[in-house]
């Protein structure tokens, strides 16, 4: 938690489950509480899925317009058509994961366990719960639940909110 | 010379940040600490890092393609 008194907080409001969405909230939150703010992350419908104590985070070209993979000297890209062939989806996730070590990006699974040991509150979403059925038991240690009134209390006394 | 010294070259944002936050927490008040990155874009954020937190970024160079930053642990 913040060394600071009256120190500045910052929430995010986590939508998305899949690998490259993931990255931007777990990002900015993990280093928000570096810098000395208090941190909550209310994970909420497909962004749930990021709380669960075994990750398998996946990235799809399918529909993703703007995603282009590095390749031999230029970018690929790659048609819908393409992008729903069986199989695609796991080797473009490689490819991603692979980028991700070698460009010495940390992975999800790092970044959130930075996320628990600097406090940061982790709200998991009990409609979302309910809705897509998993157990609390599948969900990481040390998060609350709590449901959009437990949001907006924090987000009222907040200095910054995003919604990702 | 610094108090203590943090490798942190082949790290990606947010990392080199994360691990000198880390590493700040084992610095005495008044201590400094050394961090080393590759990453171009931590120079900007140890800027911005130091303005936000109150810690004192007492030197930032480049040296042979290593990013030197010397932070003084004051808050």
């Amino acid at each position: 938690m913040s060394e600071q008194n009256n120190a500045k907080s910052m929430s995010i409001i986590v939508t998305k489950g899949s690998l490259d969405w993931a990255y931007p909230p777990f990002i900015l939150g993990t280093t928000a509480a570096a810098m000395g703010m208090d941190v909550t992350m209310f994970f909420t419908f497909y962004g749930l899925a990021l709380l669960k104590k075994k990750l398998d985070l996946q990235i799809t070209p399918l529909g993703n317009a703007a995603m282009e993979m590095p390749m031999m000297g230029g970018h690929m890209t790659m048609p819908n058509v393409m992008a729903m062939v069986p199989g695609v989806d796991r080797a473009a996730t490689v490819m991603m994961k692979n980028l991700i070590k070698k460009k010495g990006v940390a992975s999800i699974e790092d970044l959130r366990e930075a996320a628990v040991e600097s406090d940061i509150r982790m709200i998991a979403c009990q409609m979302t719960l309910d809705l897509f059925e998993y157990r609390r038991e599948d969900l990481i240690e040390g998060h609350e639940l709590g449901g959009a009134a437990t949001y907006i209390e924090g987000a009222t006394k907040s200095d910054i909110n995003l919604f990702i | 010379m610094a108090d203590q010294v943090l490798d942190a070259k082949g790290l990606n944002c947010p990392l080199p940040i994360l691990k000198a936050k880390k590493a700040l927490k084992d610095v005495p008040a008044g201590g400094t600490l050394e961090i080393q990155s590759t990453d171009p874009g931590s120079v900007a954020d140890f800027e911005a890092f130091c303005r936000t937190t109150g810690n004192e970024l007492l030197e930032s160079k480049t040296e042979d393609g290593v990013y030197v930053f010397l932070v003084k642990h004051t808050a």
